[in-house]
């Protein structure tokens, strides 16, 4: 019945339930504290090409924490985390590997308001990808597009509505062709009316197919393309399953907690 | 419709418009703004009228020698005579042409970066031509070469605004790119690179930079090997420079605390590693905002360049001083150091006019 449920949601996207069962994000047992203060403790989790995922939980409890150890934002202090086949170490060079296949977008967009839309993305691409100027342009545009701002292009971030700035953050972010995308709090700094633009540019992204982590407490974004709800609590994963199951029946006490307050407000 | 329109355009009461509404607004509001106006009016006429009428009335221009000076004005007569002196220093006649060169180039290279006219592209093809040929250019003219069949003009024979202006330009072009290397290893992860850059930056400024230069003059040549010896004025740039790149480190490292933490931790997700990162996000940003501080850090370099008096270099201010004690003219102390804070204040007001401008220019909306 699940199984039917998740089936149709990904209706047209043959080719990430072929990639099925492929590893993208594999956390095993990951610990982390901030100096004594232990912040995640034990945590794991098996990311599959094209799933996405939606993490959620009080504040404090870790959600924003966990995912920027996947792209080493934060350093984790035990257990592994292989991304793509690598595993994150010391070693800067599989760090920088890592970086160049996720995207990440943040609560408060992160633009550089120095550079116009256009440089904010072409900047990764040109010195990263080393991809020449003009290409890099194109598809810029080609991105901006998609979020539906190509209008903006030659404007400066502090021009542009919040809503608009993190439209291109997440235009940006796609501009390196990421194979994994991590979403922190991506509405959380918005005014209510922009809320709605952002998430239907995320809701569009993962209809076609990327791999996505997004910590939101947009419950609705999450029953409209989750794969699978994962809710946090103190540093620990408490409950994760399926949205149909994990808002409709949750087990653990705390969930309940959590999802009565945060839905019926 | 259109007459409706008409109607509607009110002026203003004629008080409040035109010279006469602007001074009284702005210079008698209220009876005691009125009194603070007209003493400090009498104040401004009372002595600018006396001081133009010294500088430019009463002044004499033309002559030769002190017999020319009625001594009721300024004595320029002075100046001229000896201005050779105090552009040049001790540098020989015949090869004037070739500062006189540098001096073109420099104001061609200067000149454009203040015109918004000029396209950014070639000011920034000027602005590296400025850092990287012209000094090479401007030590092989200056010291001369052999091989260009150059008269070798040795450092102590180098003097005045000449001299004034390379050790101010050195000071600058050099200061900067150590400062912005100290400061990005003050604040670096590496407890090792943090440590020594905490160490340069507080020994350099907690020193007297009188007390460097005396260092860098006496006590200097006490410790190297007999026979060794290094040259005086490479001694006082090197001091100069390490001096101020302190205090350039420290401006450097306000704007690197000044970036969000945001910046940082979006360019490091893109994987750009640090030293783009750096360069292309973090420093524009830091340097943008404190460009106040980083000129004011370098007109104080300008002027602390008279320092190397005590260690017997002619700069301009030296030059001055050595020549308004000359027997043959009277009284000429006023007309000389005038004349030296009048070619301070060009160049430290010039570098304070090309900031404001770079500040305007590099403004981008607003901040988020």
């Amino acid at each position: 019945m699940n199984q039917d449920v998740e089936n149709g949601r990904r209706t047209g996207q043959v080719a990430s339930m072929a990639a099925q069962g492929e590893s993208m994000i594999k956390v095993e047992g990951m610990h982390k504290w901030y100096d004594t203060f232990h912040v995640l403790k034990g945590l794991d989790l098996d990311v599959s090409r094209g799933e996405r995922i939606v993490i959620c939980g009080p504040s404090g409890s870790g959600k924003s924490t966990f995912i920027r150890c996947i792209n080493r934002l934060e350093e984790h202090q035990k257990g592994r985390i292989v991304v793509d086949g690598v595993e994150l170490t010391n070693d800067l060079r599989n760090i920088e590997l890592i970086r160049r296949e996720v995207g990440m977008v943040f609560q408060h967009f992160n633009l550089f308001p120095h550079l116009t839309v256009l440089e904010n993305c072409c900047l990764a691409p040109i010195w990263v990808r080393k991809t020449p100027r003009r290409e890099a342009e194109e598809q810029a545009m080609k991105y901006l597009e998609r979020v539906k701002i190509p209008e903006q292009a030659r404007k400066y971030p502090g021009q542009l509505s919040g809503g608009q700035q993190q439209r291109v953050a997440i235009a940006r972010s796609l501009c390196m062709n990421p194979k994994i995308m991590l979403f922190d709090e991506p509405t959380s700094a918005l005014d209510p009316e922009m809320i709605k633009e952002v998430l239907d540019v995320m809701v569009e992204l993962a209809q076609s197919g990327m791999t996505m982590i997004c910590v939101t407490h947009e419950m609705g974004f999450a029953k409209t393309v989750a794969d699978r709800v994962i809710f946090m609590d103190q540093g620990e994963i408490v409950e994760q399953g399926p949205p149909t199951e994990f808002f409709s029946n949750p087990r653990e006490p705390r969930t309940q907690q959590f999802l009565q307050q945060i839905l019926h407000h | 419709m259109s007459d409706a329109t008409k109607r509607d355009v009110v002026m203003p009461p004629a008080s409040t418009v035109g010279v006469l509404g602007w001074i009284r607004k702005n210079l008698f509001p209220s009876w005691y703004s009125g009194v603070v106006t007209v003493i400090l009016g009498y104040f401004i006429i009372s002595n600018f009228i006396p001081m133009i009428n010294w500088a430019l009335f009463k002044a004499d221009f033309i002559g030769e020698s002190s017999a020319d000076c009625s001594g009721e004005g300024a004595c320029w007569v002075f100046i001229g005579t000896r201005f050779d002196f105090f552009i040049y220093g001790f540098y020989p006649e015949a090869e004037f042409w070739r500062i006189n060169t540098l001096y073109v180039i420099f104001a061609l290279l200067i000149v454009p970066q203040f015109f918004n006219a000029v396209s950014t592209r070639i000011k920034m093809v000027l602005g590296v031509l400025g850092v990287t040929v012209f000094p090479v250019l401007a030590f092989i003219l200056i010291r001369g070469s052999e091989t260009f069949g150059l008269e070798i003009i040795e450092t102590n024979r180098w003097g005045g605004l000449t001299l004034t202006l390379i050790l101010a330009y050195v000071g600058i072009v050099a200061a900067i790119p150590i400062g912005v290397l100290l400061a990005l290893g003050r604040r670096s992860d590496m407890p090792l690179v943090r440590a020594l850059s905490v160490v340069f930056i507080e020994f350099w400024r907690g020193v007297p930079l009188i007390t460097i230069l005396f260092m860098a003059s006496v006590m200097l040549p006490l410790f190297l090997p007999e026979g060794v010896s290094f040259d005086r004025l490479l001694r006082a740039l090197i001091g100069i420079t390490l001096f101020q790149s302190a205090y350039m480190a420290e401006v450097i490292r306000g704007g690197l605390q000044a970036i969000p933490k945001g910046q940082y931790e979006a360019a490091e997700a893109m994987g750009l590693g640090y030293w783009r990162s750096m360069g292309l996000i973090i420093l524009p940003q830091a340097l943008k905002i404190v460009i106040p501080g980083i000129v004011n850090t370098l007109i104080s370099l300008f002027k602390d360049t008279t320092l190397v008096l005590i260690i017997g270099l002619f700069d301009l201010l030296n030059a001055v001083q050595t020549t308004i004690i000359d027997p043959a003219w009277r009284n000429v102390a006023i007309e000389g150091y005038v004349f030296a804070a009048f070619l301070f204040w060009i160049f430290c007001f010039g570098m304070s006019r090309y900031s404001q401008q770079l500040e305007r220019k590099l403004h981008r909306g607003h901040k988020r």
